[in-house]
């Protein structure tokens, strides 16, 4: 089973580390999520991951290889994918065609797999030939998701996918991830709406202040009376 | 007679300022920055064509009735390709690692432009060159006259023809890779979210140098064909630059289709205003109304300023431009 493991991560912007000593780890065929307040480092953890900051302490390996020096695009090629909370897709493109450019590296051939993501979010074959930037908000989540998967990703990264989405499209995109994440693929995702995000959890972490506060199955988090009381909204 | 004289000089010069505006939109979009060097880099594909055509002439190769500039072409081309990588290497390559912003690099790109400038000034000097040869006219006025009965001449200059053949040919190749090719599309994405891009795995190299050569090629045909279409001079290349730059930015600068468009906007408003309209007048007015002036709307020299008002015009009332630019 391949995992993706970050440990003591310590990083931050300009000399500032917002994160310090983190220890986060995502297995294949696994839905882990990140939660914590505003400011916590949430997102800040899930790019150290990707290797989009600098560590200052720390290192991340993939599959027991030490991958801390690797090029972010270099992570891509492994198996690890990463769908941005924010300009996520390429507005000036074709649905279709934002899929293509996701399958970019492979060689194979990928019209298989864009049918298995049609499949997965009909509403993507209906506007296949419409430009990614036209699209409503849970439509272009949906691209975004769907141009991570065509690279087949060992392991996925969701930074806020329902950011801004109405909650009957939450759900739907919850359902969408549980689906991925029975194909084998392990999925990590940051989230706001905590409560949802882990009561479709197999593991979840508490971020406090750029620290790892607590973690444990997603129920346990839910059941546990200072998280609820802290950011769940008891 | 507005045909001989606006419509289809209208449509070659809009089509050599199409494809050099091509050139400008593309460093934009993919490079993001305004490369003042871009007339330059016409120049010197133009100056290296004529070198060639020059060289085959004196060894007798030619064309028949093409100009030899054709087969000379496409060493222009691959020189052009040559300097632009160059230039990327060891000037704008390191305002990119450092993350420049746009206007930096812009400032480069016309210190690029003063060296280009110079070089080229030192290898043919700054004489007006005339390079066209093979059959000059593909009808004269006076068949035309013959052929029609009608009483004004209709003359086709071949550089005219093979100016809008040639652009043809690479506008719709240029449209042909962006929409259709793997690698077009990957520019595409590449210039539209360079980030999700490097996350989608194209590698940012590879998208930089497919850059250059598509700008080469279309910064030495469109130098090259309005040398062939005018004649060639180092200077005026420098004052070229702001007719290109008008149509890149009136179409939408980082739009293909809207430089394009803005080429040949730009390029029939300048003519249609400094085209003397003394005989077309002639024609519609009774003798006693006949003017004495050419009417003018504006004498040739301020040709440019055309192209200028134009650009302030679209850049009050639409600052995008006609087709909101910034991506391929």
């Amino acid at each position: 089973m391949i995992s993706l493991v970050g440990k003591n991560l310590t990083a931050g912007y300009g000399g500032v580390d917002i994160i310090k000593n983190i220890n986060l780890e995502v297995k294949q065929g696994e839905i882990v999520v990140i939660v914590g307040p505003n400011g916590a480092g949430k997102s800040t953890a899930m790019k150290a991951l990707l290797g989009m900051l600098k560590l200052t302490d720390g290192g991340v390996s993939f599959a027991e290889d030490d991958i801390t020096f690797m090029l972010p695009q270099d992570r891509v090629n492994l198996g690890i994918a990463f769908v941005p909370q924010t300009q996520n897709v390429f507005t000036g493109m074709s649905v279709e065609e934002n899929l293509e450019m996701g399958g970019f590296i492979r060689d194979d051939n990928i019209n298989l797999t864009i049918e298995d993501i049609y499949n997965l979010f009909p509403i993507l074959k209906e506007k296949r030939n419409q430009n990614a930037g036209e699209l409503s908000g849970g439509q272009r989540q949906q691209v975004a998701f769907g141009r991570a998967l065509m690279t087949k990703p060992k392991i996925l990264m969701l930074d806020e996918p329902t950011a801004g989405v109405s909650p009957i499209v939450m759900d739907e995109l919850f359902s969408r991830i549980i689906e991925v994440g029975k194909t084998g693929v392990g999925i990590l995702m940051v989230e706001q709406n905590a409560k949802q995000a882990l009561n479709i959890a197999d593991r979840g972490y508490v971020l406090v202040n750029g620290k790892n506060s607590r973690e444990g199955s997603g129920q346990d988090l839910l059941n546990n009376p200072e998280v609820r009381k802290s950011f769940l909204g008891g | 007679m507005l045909l001989n004289f606006v419509i289809i000089p209208g449509l070659s010069y809009g089509s050599q300022l199409a494809l050099g505006a091509l050139g400008v939109t593309f460093v934009y979009a993919v490079l993001r920055f305004a490369n003042f060097a871009h007339g330059e880099l016409m120049s010197f594909g133009a100056m290296i064509t004529i070198l060639f055509t020059w060289f085959f002439q004196s060894q007798n190769i030619g064309l028949g009735i093409l100009p030899t500039a054709l087969i000379a072409l496409p060493f222009g081309i691959l020189a052009t390709i040559v300097l632009g990588l160059l230039s990327d290497k060891f000037v704008f390559k390191y305002y990119r690692k450092q993350k420049s912003v746009p206007v930096v690099l812009a400032m480069v790109s016309i210190g690029v432009m003063f060296v280009v400038n110079a070089i080229i000034r030192i290898i043919v000097g700054t004489e007006t060159i005339k390079f066209s040869d093979g059959q000059k006219f593909i009808m004269k006025a006076k068949q035309f006259k013959a052929m029609t009965g009608l009483n004004e001449g209709l003359a086709l200059k071949s550089s005219q023809v093979i100016t809008i053949l040639i652009t043809i040919l690479l506008l719709t190749f240029t449209f042909w890779f962006l929409q259709k090719t793997k690698t077009g599309k990957s520019m595409r994405a590449f210039s539209d979210n360079e980030d999700l891009a490097l996350l989608s795995g194209i590698n940012p190299d590879r998208v930089v140098f497919i850059t250059w050569l598509i700008v080469g090629t279309l910064a030495c045909v469109a130098g090259t064909l309005y040398g062939l279409d005018k004649s060639y001079k180092p200077i005026i290349y420098l004052n070229l630059v702001l007719p290109v730059f008008a149509s890149a930015i009136v179409g939408g600068i980082g739009s293909p289709f809207g430089a394009v468009v803005g080429g040949y906007v730009i390029a029939f408003s300048e003519i249609m205003v400094t085209y003397a309209y003394k005989k077309f007048f002639k024609y519609l007015l009774p003798e006693s109304l006949e003017p004495s002036s050419l009417v003018q709307l504006l004498s040739t020299d301020y040709k440019f300023a055309v192209s200028f008002t134009i650009l302030v015009i679209v850049l009050l009332i639409r600052p995008s431009g006609i087709f909101r630019g910034k991506v391929l």
